[in-house]
Protein backbone atom coordinates (compact mmCIF):
# COMPACT_ATOMS: atom_id res chain seq x y z
CA UNK A 1 0.00 0.00 0.00
CA UNK A 2 1.37 3.48 -0.88
CA UNK A 3 -1.12 5.92 0.69
CA UNK A 4 -1.58 5.56 4.72
CA UNK A 5 -5.05 3.76 4.50
CA UNK A 6 -8.23 6.54 6.58
CA UNK A 7 -8.65 6.10 10.41
CA UNK A 8 -11.59 4.00 11.28
CA UNK A 9 -11.57 3.97 15.26
CA UNK A 10 -9.89 6.96 17.28
CA UNK A 11 -9.32 6.97 21.19
CA UNK A 12 -8.44 10.46 22.45
CA UNK A 13 -7.80 10.89 26.27
CA UNK A 14 -10.11 8.13 26.97
CA UNK A 15 -10.36 6.88 30.39
CA UNK A 16 -12.26 4.79 32.49
CA UNK A 17 -12.92 5.37 36.07
CA UNK A 18 -15.95 3.36 38.13
CA UNK A 19 -17.06 2.83 41.69
CA UNK A 20 -17.81 -0.47 43.21
CA UNK A 21 -18.05 -1.83 46.34
CA UNK A 22 -14.35 -2.21 46.97
CA UNK A 23 -13.95 1.91 46.13
CA UNK A 24 -13.01 3.95 42.90
CA UNK A 25 -11.43 1.91 40.29
CA UNK A 26 -9.52 3.71 38.04
CA UNK A 27 -9.17 0.77 34.97
CA UNK A 28 -8.61 2.63 31.76
CA UNK A 29 -6.20 5.43 30.23
CA UNK A 30 -5.79 7.79 29.47
CA UNK A 31 -5.42 5.87 25.82
CA UNK A 32 -4.74 7.94 22.77
CA UNK A 33 -4.81 4.95 19.63
CA UNK A 34 -5.90 4.99 16.19
CA UNK A 35 -7.26 1.79 14.49
CA UNK A 36 -6.84 2.08 10.28
CA UNK A 37 -9.16 1.18 8.53
CA UNK A 38 -8.91 -2.68 7.29
CA UNK A 39 -6.27 -2.89 9.77
CA UNK A 40 -5.74 -6.18 12.23
CA UNK A 41 -4.95 -4.93 15.60
CA UNK A 42 -3.96 -6.98 18.85
CA UNK A 43 -3.69 -5.31 22.05
CA UNK A 44 -2.00 -7.27 24.96
CA UNK A 45 -1.62 -6.61 28.19
CA UNK A 46 -1.05 -7.99 31.48
CA UNK A 47 -4.47 -9.86 33.60
CA UNK A 48 -6.60 -7.06 34.78
CA UNK A 49 -4.61 -4.29 32.77
CA UNK A 50 -8.37 -2.94 31.36
CA UNK A 51 -8.35 -4.79 27.97
CA UNK A 52 -12.00 -5.58 28.05
CA UNK A 53 -12.66 -2.68 29.49
CA UNK A 54 -10.92 -0.64 26.34
CA UNK A 55 -13.31 -3.28 23.96
CA UNK A 56 -16.26 -2.33 26.47
CA UNK A 57 -15.58 1.40 25.63
CA UNK A 58 -15.18 1.42 21.79
CA UNK A 59 -18.15 -0.81 21.33
CA UNK A 60 -20.61 1.45 23.61
CA UNK A 61 -20.87 -1.06 26.19
CA UNK A 62 -19.00 0.43 28.88
CA UNK A 63 -19.02 4.47 28.66
CA UNK A 64 -15.40 6.44 28.95
CA UNK A 65 -15.15 8.58 31.66
CA UNK A 66 -13.67 11.18 29.87
CA UNK A 67 -11.77 11.48 26.52
CA UNK A 68 -13.83 10.53 22.87
CA UNK A 69 -14.15 7.40 21.20
CA UNK A 70 -15.12 8.03 17.43
CA UNK A 71 -15.77 5.56 15.19
CA UNK A 72 -15.81 6.44 11.35
CA UNK A 73 -15.57 9.57 12.10
CA UNK A 74 -18.41 10.15 14.62
CA UNK A 75 -17.98 10.25 18.28
CA UNK A 76 -19.99 7.06 19.72
CA UNK A 77 -22.82 7.46 22.33
CA UNK A 78 -24.27 4.73 24.27
CA UNK A 79 -25.14 2.20 22.09
CA UNK A 80 -23.44 -0.15 20.22
CA UNK A 81 -22.90 1.48 16.89
CA UNK A 82 -24.21 0.15 13.98
CA UNK A 83 -21.23 -2.29 11.65
CA UNK A 84 -19.55 -3.01 15.21
CA UNK A 85 -19.96 -6.43 16.15
CA UNK A 86 -18.32 -8.16 18.81
CA UNK A 87 -17.48 -11.79 20.15
CA UNK A 88 -16.80 -12.68 23.57
CA UNK A 89 -14.68 -15.05 25.77
CA UNK A 90 -17.44 -16.56 27.28
CA UNK A 91 -19.96 -18.53 25.20
CA UNK A 92 -22.44 -16.43 24.16
CA UNK A 93 -24.54 -18.48 21.89
CA UNK A 94 -28.22 -19.12 22.94
CA UNK A 95 -28.78 -22.55 23.68
CA UNK A 96 -32.45 -22.92 23.23
CA UNK A 97 -31.86 -21.93 19.63
CA UNK A 98 -30.43 -24.57 16.93
CA UNK A 99 -27.14 -23.41 14.99
CA UNK A 100 -28.57 -21.96 12.12
CA UNK A 101 -31.46 -19.52 14.11
CA UNK A 102 -28.38 -18.75 16.75
CA UNK A 103 -26.70 -17.67 13.39
CA UNK A 104 -29.38 -15.46 11.93
CA UNK A 105 -30.27 -14.26 15.16
CA UNK A 106 -29.93 -10.73 14.67
CA UNK A 107 -30.27 -11.05 10.84
CA UNK A 108 -33.91 -11.67 11.46
CA UNK A 109 -34.27 -8.58 13.28
CA UNK A 110 -33.00 -6.30 10.32
CA UNK A 111 -35.28 -5.80 7.35
CA UNK A 112 -33.97 -8.24 5.23
CA UNK A 113 -35.72 -10.66 3.08
CA UNK A 114 -35.44 -14.51 3.59
CA UNK A 115 -33.47 -15.42 0.53
CA UNK A 116 -30.58 -12.77 1.68
CA UNK A 117 -30.99 -14.33 4.87
CA UNK A 118 -30.70 -17.24 3.98
CA UNK A 119 -27.49 -16.36 1.12
CA UNK A 120 -25.67 -15.20 4.48
CA UNK A 121 -26.31 -18.10 6.88
CA UNK A 122 -24.98 -20.31 3.99
CA UNK A 123 -21.84 -18.17 3.92
CA UNK A 124 -21.34 -17.82 7.16
CA UNK A 125 -22.15 -22.16 8.11
CA UNK A 126 -19.44 -22.48 4.97
CA UNK A 127 -16.70 -19.89 6.11
CA UNK A 128 -16.64 -21.18 9.82
CA UNK A 129 -17.03 -24.82 8.70
CA UNK A 130 -20.30 -25.22 10.18
CA UNK A 131 -22.38 -26.65 7.39
CA UNK A 132 -23.23 -29.99 8.65
CA UNK A 133 -23.88 -28.57 12.11
CA UNK A 134 -26.82 -26.30 11.22
CA UNK A 135 -29.46 -27.89 13.17
CA UNK A 136 -27.32 -28.82 16.09
CA UNK A 137 -27.86 -27.07 19.62
CA UNK A 138 -24.68 -25.41 21.07
CA UNK A 139 -25.07 -27.85 24.10
CA UNK A 140 -24.30 -30.56 21.44
CA UNK A 141 -21.21 -28.96 20.16
CA UNK A 142 -17.39 -28.37 21.36
CA UNK A 143 -16.42 -25.06 23.01
CA UNK A 144 -14.43 -24.20 19.58
CA UNK A 145 -17.70 -25.06 17.98
CA UNK A 146 -19.72 -23.11 19.97
CA UNK A 147 -17.05 -19.93 19.26
CA UNK A 148 -17.62 -20.35 16.23
CA UNK A 149 -21.24 -20.08 16.09
CA UNK A 150 -20.43 -16.40 17.57
CA UNK A 151 -18.23 -15.22 15.13
CA UNK A 152 -20.57 -16.39 12.51
CA UNK A 153 -23.75 -15.13 14.58
CA UNK A 154 -21.27 -11.72 14.08
CA UNK A 155 -20.02 -12.03 10.76
CA UNK A 156 -23.42 -12.63 8.97
CA UNK A 157 -24.01 -9.02 10.34
CA UNK A 158 -21.56 -7.84 7.97
CA UNK A 159 -19.62 -5.60 10.42
CA UNK A 160 -17.05 -3.12 9.49
CA UNK A 161 -15.28 -3.34 12.78
CA UNK A 162 -14.95 -6.43 14.81
CA UNK A 163 -13.92 -6.42 18.17
CA UNK A 164 -13.07 -9.90 19.49
CA UNK A 165 -12.57 -10.13 23.27
CA UNK A 166 -10.12 -13.31 24.08
CA UNK A 167 -12.53 -15.05 21.65
CA UNK A 168 -10.26 -18.62 22.12
CA UNK A 169 -9.25 -18.06 25.68
CA UNK A 170 -11.23 -20.92 26.42
CA UNK A 171 -9.94 -23.32 23.62
CA UNK A 172 -6.80 -25.33 24.03
CA UNK A 173 -3.79 -24.62 22.02
CA UNK A 174 -4.32 -26.71 18.60
CA UNK A 175 -8.07 -24.97 18.40
CA UNK A 176 -6.87 -21.67 19.03
CA UNK A 177 -4.02 -21.89 16.63
CA UNK A 178 -6.32 -23.02 13.94
CA UNK A 179 -9.08 -20.61 15.21
CA UNK A 180 -6.37 -18.01 14.53
CA UNK A 181 -5.74 -19.02 11.12
CA UNK A 182 -9.96 -19.17 9.93
CA UNK A 183 -9.42 -15.33 11.72
CA UNK A 184 -6.71 -14.35 9.11
CA UNK A 185 -9.08 -15.62 6.64
CA UNK A 186 -12.20 -13.96 7.72
CA UNK A 187 -10.33 -10.82 8.20
CA UNK A 188 -9.39 -10.79 4.73
CA UNK A 189 -12.68 -12.00 3.05
CA UNK A 190 -14.60 -9.14 5.17
CA UNK A 191 -12.09 -6.55 4.74
CA UNK A 192 -13.21 -5.72 8.07
CA UNK A 193 -10.91 -3.75 10.69
CA UNK A 194 -10.27 -6.37 13.79
CA UNK A 195 -9.41 -5.55 17.46
CA UNK A 196 -8.58 -8.85 18.56
CA UNK A 197 -7.64 -8.56 22.65
CA UNK A 198 -5.60 -11.10 24.03
CA UNK A 199 -3.33 -12.63 26.60
CA UNK A 200 -1.37 -14.73 24.12
CA UNK A 201 1.51 -12.76 23.24
CA UNK A 202 1.84 -15.63 20.40
CA UNK A 203 -1.45 -15.03 18.96
CA UNK A 204 -0.95 -11.20 18.84
CA UNK A 205 2.56 -11.86 16.96
CA UNK A 206 0.89 -14.28 14.64
CA UNK A 207 -1.87 -12.86 13.87
CA UNK A 208 -1.81 -8.73 14.18
CA UNK A 209 -0.52 -5.89 11.42
CA UNK A 210 -0.14 -4.07 14.90
CA UNK A 211 -0.05 -5.20 18.72
CA UNK A 212 -0.13 -2.75 20.92
CA UNK A 213 1.38 -3.66 24.62
CA UNK A 214 -1.03 -2.05 27.76
CA UNK A 215 0.54 -1.34 30.88
CA UNK A 216 -0.79 -2.56 34.54
CA UNK A 217 -3.58 -1.23 36.22
CA UNK A 218 -5.02 1.67 35.10
CA UNK A 219 -4.02 0.65 31.32
CA UNK A 220 -2.17 2.72 29.33
CA UNK A 221 -0.56 1.84 25.88
CA UNK A 222 3.01 1.55 26.71
CA UNK A 223 3.98 0.90 22.75
CA UNK A 224 3.01 -0.15 19.60
CA UNK A 225 4.72 -2.78 17.74
CA UNK A 226 4.65 -3.11 13.53
CA UNK A 227 4.72 -7.13 12.83
CA UNK A 228 4.97 -6.01 9.19
CA UNK A 229 3.59 -9.42 8.05
CA UNK A 230 2.12 -10.05 4.03
CA UNK A 231 -1.72 -9.27 3.87
CA UNK A 232 -1.42 -13.21 2.99
CA UNK A 233 -0.33 -15.21 6.11
CA UNK A 234 -0.99 -17.89 8.38
CA UNK A 235 -0.13 -19.09 11.75
CA UNK A 236 3.08 -20.90 9.43
CA UNK A 237 4.93 -17.03 10.72
CA UNK A 238 5.50 -19.11 13.88
CA UNK A 239 8.59 -20.61 12.35
CA UNK A 240 10.28 -17.47 11.19
CA UNK A 241 13.08 -15.77 12.61
CA UNK A 242 10.91 -12.42 12.99
CA UNK A 243 8.25 -13.68 14.84
CA UNK A 244 10.37 -14.82 17.92
CA UNK A 245 12.13 -11.28 17.64
CA UNK A 246 8.42 -9.92 17.78
CA UNK A 247 7.45 -12.09 19.95
CA UNK A 248 10.93 -11.34 22.68
CA UNK A 249 9.89 -7.47 22.42
CA UNK A 250 6.53 -8.11 22.94
CA UNK A 251 7.47 -10.08 26.06
CA UNK A 252 10.34 -7.90 27.39
CA UNK A 253 7.75 -4.76 27.69
CA UNK A 254 5.27 -7.02 29.24
CA UNK A 255 7.56 -8.51 31.70
CA UNK A 256 7.63 -5.88 34.36
CA UNK A 257 4.03 -4.88 33.66
CA UNK A 258 2.96 -8.62 34.99
CA UNK A 259 5.29 -8.89 37.86
CA UNK A 260 3.51 -5.60 39.31
CA UNK A 261 0.24 -7.04 38.46
CA UNK A 262 1.22 -10.12 40.12
CA UNK A 263 2.01 -8.10 43.09
CA UNK A 264 -0.57 -8.35 45.68
CA UNK A 265 -1.24 -4.57 46.75
CA UNK A 266 -2.26 -3.91 42.86
CA UNK A 267 -5.27 -5.53 43.34
CA UNK B 1 -40.12 -49.51 28.15
CA UNK B 2 -39.35 -52.10 31.29
CA UNK B 3 -39.28 -48.95 33.27
CA UNK B 4 -42.95 -48.22 32.29
CA UNK B 5 -44.24 -51.40 33.18
CA UNK B 6 -42.50 -51.23 36.42
CA UNK B 7 -44.56 -47.40 37.64
CA UNK B 8 -47.82 -49.20 36.14
CA UNK B 9 -47.29 -51.91 38.06
CA UNK B 10 -46.18 -49.89 41.00
CA UNK B 11 -49.99 -48.22 40.59
CA UNK B 12 -51.64 -51.75 40.07
CA UNK B 13 -50.14 -53.93 42.39
CA UNK B 14 -51.67 -52.16 45.73
CA UNK B 15 -54.85 -51.55 43.82
CA UNK B 16 -55.28 -54.53 43.10
CA UNK B 17 -54.44 -55.54 47.20
CA UNK B 18 -57.15 -52.82 47.76
CA UNK B 19 -59.71 -54.32 45.80
CA UNK B 20 -59.33 -57.66 47.33
CA UNK B 21 -59.07 -56.09 50.76
CA UNK B 22 -62.68 -54.05 50.11
CA UNK B 23 -64.12 -56.78 48.67
CA UNK B 24 -63.68 -59.22 51.62
CA UNK B 25 -64.99 -56.89 54.12
CA UNK B 26 -61.48 -56.46 55.66
CA UNK B 27 -62.18 -52.85 55.17
CA UNK B 28 -65.57 -52.09 55.32
CA UNK B 29 -67.58 -50.01 52.46
CA UNK B 30 -68.23 -47.05 54.93
CA UNK B 31 -64.56 -46.53 55.34
CA UNK B 32 -63.51 -47.16 51.51
CA UNK B 33 -65.29 -48.71 48.76
CA UNK B 34 -63.99 -51.04 46.56
CA UNK B 35 -61.62 -48.89 43.48
CA UNK B 36 -63.65 -50.65 41.03
CA UNK B 37 -67.21 -49.21 42.71
CA UNK B 38 -65.02 -45.96 43.06
CA UNK B 39 -64.07 -46.10 39.40
CA UNK B 40 -67.76 -46.98 38.28
CA UNK B 41 -69.10 -44.17 40.33
CA UNK B 42 -67.02 -41.65 39.40
CA UNK B 43 -67.86 -43.17 35.15
CA UNK B 44 -71.14 -42.72 35.69
CA UNK B 45 -71.33 -39.34 37.91
CA UNK B 46 -69.58 -38.62 34.27
CA UNK B 47 -72.15 -40.30 31.98
CA UNK B 48 -75.05 -38.55 33.78
CA UNK B 49 -73.10 -34.96 33.84
CA UNK B 50 -74.44 -34.64 37.91
CA UNK B 51 -71.50 -32.84 38.62
CA UNK B 52 -70.24 -30.59 35.26
CA UNK B 53 -71.13 -27.08 36.65
CA UNK B 54 -69.11 -27.95 39.73
CA UNK B 55 -66.41 -29.73 37.79
CA UNK B 56 -66.30 -26.37 35.25
CA UNK B 57 -66.34 -23.81 38.09
CA UNK B 58 -63.69 -25.57 39.81
CA UNK B 59 -61.05 -25.74 36.54
CA UNK B 60 -62.15 -22.24 35.92
CA UNK B 61 -61.19 -20.72 38.97
CA UNK B 62 -57.90 -23.23 38.62
CA UNK B 63 -57.38 -22.05 35.30
CA UNK B 64 -57.74 -18.45 36.90
CA UNK B 65 -55.60 -18.38 39.31
CA UNK B 66 -53.08 -20.45 37.52
CA UNK B 67 -53.10 -17.93 34.89
CA UNK B 68 -53.03 -14.90 36.89
CA UNK B 69 -50.44 -15.83 38.88
CA UNK B 70 -48.10 -16.98 36.32
CA UNK B 71 -48.03 -13.35 34.17
CA UNK B 72 -48.17 -11.59 37.63
CA UNK B 73 -45.62 -13.65 39.05
CA UNK B 74 -43.01 -13.48 35.90
CA UNK B 75 -44.01 -9.61 35.53
CA UNK B 76 -43.52 -9.26 39.29
CA UNK B 77 -40.02 -11.71 39.39
CA UNK B 78 -38.52 -9.32 36.19
CA UNK B 79 -39.56 -6.08 38.01
CA UNK B 80 -37.82 -7.41 41.45
CA UNK B 81 -34.80 -8.63 39.69
CA UNK B 82 -34.30 -4.81 38.09
CA UNK B 83 -34.58 -3.44 41.66
CA UNK B 84 -31.83 -4.85 44.30
CA UNK B 85 -32.86 -2.40 47.34
CA UNK B 86 -36.81 -3.85 46.72
CA UNK B 87 -35.04 -7.64 45.84
CA UNK B 88 -33.19 -7.43 49.40
CA UNK B 89 -36.30 -6.58 51.62
CA UNK B 90 -38.63 -9.05 49.69
CA UNK B 91 -36.65 -11.99 49.86
CA UNK B 92 -36.56 -13.22 53.31
CA UNK B 93 -40.56 -13.00 53.27
CA UNK B 94 -40.51 -14.95 49.87
CA UNK B 95 -38.61 -17.47 51.92
CA UNK B 96 -40.95 -17.62 54.66
CA UNK B 97 -44.26 -16.93 53.02
CA UNK B 98 -44.98 -20.64 52.65
CA UNK B 99 -44.61 -21.09 56.56
CA UNK B 100 -47.70 -18.30 56.66
CA UNK B 101 -51.13 -20.51 56.53
CA UNK B 102 -52.83 -18.16 54.24
CA UNK B 103 -56.29 -20.50 54.72
CA UNK B 104 -56.47 -18.15 57.77
CA UNK B 105 -56.97 -15.59 55.76
CA UNK B 106 -59.80 -16.59 53.83
CA UNK B 107 -62.77 -15.28 55.99
CA UNK B 108 -61.14 -11.84 55.79
CA UNK B 109 -61.57 -12.81 51.59
CA UNK B 110 -65.20 -13.42 51.84
CA UNK B 111 -65.64 -10.08 54.06
CA UNK B 112 -63.65 -8.50 51.60
CA UNK B 113 -64.72 -9.94 48.46
CA UNK B 114 -68.08 -11.93 49.23
CA UNK B 115 -69.10 -15.52 48.78
CA UNK B 116 -68.34 -15.60 44.82
CA UNK B 117 -65.24 -16.94 42.96
CA UNK B 118 -63.22 -14.33 44.18
CA UNK B 119 -61.82 -15.49 47.64
CA UNK B 120 -61.40 -19.01 46.20
CA UNK B 121 -59.12 -17.63 42.98
CA UNK B 122 -57.25 -15.01 45.66
CA UNK B 123 -56.56 -18.22 47.75
CA UNK B 124 -55.37 -19.98 44.38
CA UNK B 125 -53.46 -17.15 43.39
CA UNK B 126 -52.01 -16.28 46.56
CA UNK B 127 -49.98 -19.59 47.12
CA UNK B 128 -48.92 -19.88 43.73
CA UNK B 129 -47.54 -16.68 42.78
CA UNK B 130 -44.57 -15.94 44.87
CA UNK B 131 -43.66 -19.56 44.02
CA UNK B 132 -43.48 -18.29 40.31
CA UNK B 133 -41.82 -14.86 41.17
CA UNK B 134 -38.99 -17.21 43.13
CA UNK B 135 -38.54 -19.41 40.13
CA UNK B 136 -38.34 -16.09 37.54
CA UNK B 137 -36.06 -14.51 39.81
CA UNK B 138 -33.81 -17.86 40.05
CA UNK B 139 -33.87 -17.87 36.15
CA UNK B 140 -33.17 -14.41 35.78
CA UNK B 141 -29.84 -14.90 37.93
CA UNK B 142 -29.07 -17.70 35.71
CA UNK B 143 -28.74 -15.76 32.56
CA UNK B 144 -24.94 -15.00 31.81
CA UNK B 145 -24.24 -11.71 32.05
CA UNK B 146 -22.23 -12.04 28.18
CA UNK B 147 -25.72 -12.47 27.04
CA UNK B 148 -26.99 -9.15 27.77
CA UNK B 149 -24.07 -7.74 26.24
CA UNK B 150 -24.48 -9.74 23.29
CA UNK B 151 -28.42 -8.26 22.84
CA UNK B 152 -26.82 -4.91 23.25
CA UNK B 153 -24.47 -5.46 20.24
CA UNK B 154 -27.58 -7.00 18.35
CA UNK B 155 -29.37 -3.67 19.32
CA UNK B 156 -32.11 -5.51 20.80
CA UNK B 157 -34.50 -3.12 22.88
CA UNK B 158 -34.91 -3.87 26.70
CA UNK B 159 -38.15 -5.19 25.80
CA UNK B 160 -36.73 -7.38 22.87
CA UNK B 161 -33.91 -8.76 25.26
CA UNK B 162 -36.23 -9.88 27.73
CA UNK B 163 -38.45 -11.04 25.24
CA UNK B 164 -36.37 -12.91 22.81
CA UNK B 165 -32.65 -13.31 25.11
CA UNK B 166 -33.61 -13.35 28.80
CA UNK B 167 -37.00 -15.49 29.06
CA UNK B 168 -35.78 -17.94 26.81
CA UNK B 169 -32.55 -18.91 28.65
CA UNK B 170 -34.74 -18.79 32.03
CA UNK B 171 -37.32 -20.61 30.55
CA UNK B 172 -36.70 -24.13 32.28
CA UNK B 173 -36.25 -21.93 35.80
CA UNK B 174 -39.57 -20.72 34.51
CA UNK B 175 -41.01 -24.41 34.09
CA UNK B 176 -40.60 -25.53 37.67
CA UNK B 177 -42.11 -21.80 38.45
CA UNK B 178 -45.09 -22.93 36.43
CA UNK B 179 -45.39 -26.35 37.47
CA UNK B 180 -45.40 -25.31 41.20
CA UNK B 181 -48.37 -22.52 40.14
CA UNK B 182 -50.51 -25.27 38.46
CA UNK B 183 -50.06 -27.30 42.06
CA UNK B 184 -51.04 -24.66 44.20
CA UNK B 185 -53.69 -23.35 41.93
CA UNK B 186 -55.52 -26.25 42.11
CA UNK B 187 -54.80 -26.93 46.30
CA UNK B 188 -55.67 -23.04 47.18
CA UNK B 189 -59.44 -23.41 45.22
CA UNK B 190 -60.65 -26.68 46.05
CA UNK B 191 -59.15 -25.65 49.46
CA UNK B 192 -61.08 -22.66 49.54
CA UNK B 193 -64.26 -24.98 48.41
CA UNK B 194 -63.62 -27.37 50.94
CA UNK B 195 -64.00 -24.35 54.11
CA UNK B 196 -66.27 -22.70 53.08
CA UNK B 197 -68.40 -22.23 49.61
CA UNK B 198 -71.72 -23.37 47.61
CA UNK B 199 -70.30 -24.83 44.66
CA UNK B 200 -67.10 -26.33 43.35
CA UNK B 201 -65.58 -30.05 43.37
CA UNK B 202 -64.52 -28.97 47.12
CA UNK B 203 -67.69 -27.91 48.47
CA UNK B 204 -69.12 -31.26 46.79
CA UNK B 205 -67.50 -33.64 48.41
CA UNK B 206 -67.45 -32.04 51.86
CA UNK B 207 -71.10 -31.96 50.99
CA UNK B 208 -71.23 -35.39 50.43
CA UNK B 209 -68.54 -36.30 52.90
CA UNK B 210 -70.91 -34.48 55.60
CA UNK B 211 -74.31 -36.74 54.86
CA UNK B 212 -72.11 -39.76 54.71
CA UNK B 213 -72.13 -40.34 50.96
CA UNK B 214 -69.27 -42.53 50.05
CA UNK B 215 -70.75 -43.07 46.76
CA UNK B 216 -69.98 -39.69 45.91
CA UNK B 217 -67.09 -38.29 47.73
CA UNK B 218 -64.94 -41.46 46.42
CA UNK B 219 -65.68 -40.49 42.95
CA UNK B 220 -64.67 -37.15 43.22
CA UNK B 221 -61.71 -37.46 45.12
CA UNK B 222 -60.53 -39.95 42.53
CA UNK B 223 -61.84 -37.07 39.71
CA UNK B 224 -59.38 -34.33 41.08
CA UNK B 225 -56.48 -36.99 41.57
CA UNK B 226 -56.74 -37.94 37.74
CA UNK B 227 -57.05 -34.56 36.54
CA UNK B 228 -54.12 -33.29 38.82
CA UNK B 229 -51.91 -36.76 37.40
CA UNK B 230 -52.76 -36.11 33.82
CA UNK B 231 -52.13 -32.09 34.18
CA UNK B 232 -48.82 -32.97 35.80
CA UNK B 233 -48.29 -35.57 33.06
CA UNK B 234 -48.82 -33.17 30.41
CA UNK B 235 -46.48 -30.55 31.65
CA UNK B 236 -43.55 -32.93 32.77
CA UNK B 237 -43.94 -33.83 28.53
CA UNK B 238 -43.59 -30.25 27.71
CA UNK B 239 -41.09 -29.61 30.05
CA UNK B 240 -38.97 -33.15 28.47
CA UNK B 241 -39.92 -31.70 24.85
CA UNK B 242 -38.37 -27.95 25.80
CA UNK B 243 -35.34 -29.91 27.47
CA UNK B 244 -34.21 -31.99 24.65
CA UNK B 245 -34.54 -29.25 22.05
CA UNK B 246 -32.05 -27.95 23.88
CA UNK B 247 -30.16 -30.97 23.12
CA UNK B 248 -30.46 -32.14 26.70
CA UNK B 249 -28.93 -28.71 28.26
Amino acid sequence: MDTQPPIHVSLRGVTRVYDSRLGRTHALGPIDIDLRRGEFFAVVGPSGCGKSTLLDVIAALAPASSGVVTFEGRPIGDTVPDGVGVVFQENASFPWLNVADNITFGLRRQPLDRAEIGRRLQYALQLMGLQDFAQAFPSQLSGGMRQRVCIARTLVMQPRLILLDEPFGALDQQTRLLMGDELLRIWRATGATVLLITHALDEAAMLADRVAVMSARPGRILEVIETGWPRERDSQVVSVPEFGAITARLWTLLRAQSMQALRPESV
Amino acid sequence: MRIVLYRLLAVLLPLALLEILCRDRVITPLTLPAPSRILLGLWTMMANGTFNAAILKTLTNVSLAFVLSVAAGIAAGAAIHRAPLLRALLEPLFSTYYAIPIYAFYPLFIVVFGLGDAPQVLIGFMLAVVSMIVSTLAGLDSVPAVLGKTARVLQLSPVETIRSVTLPYAAPYLFTGVKLAVAYAFIGVIGAEFIMSGTGLGYEIRFAYDNLDNGVMYPLILLILLVAVAVNMSLDHWERALRARRGRG
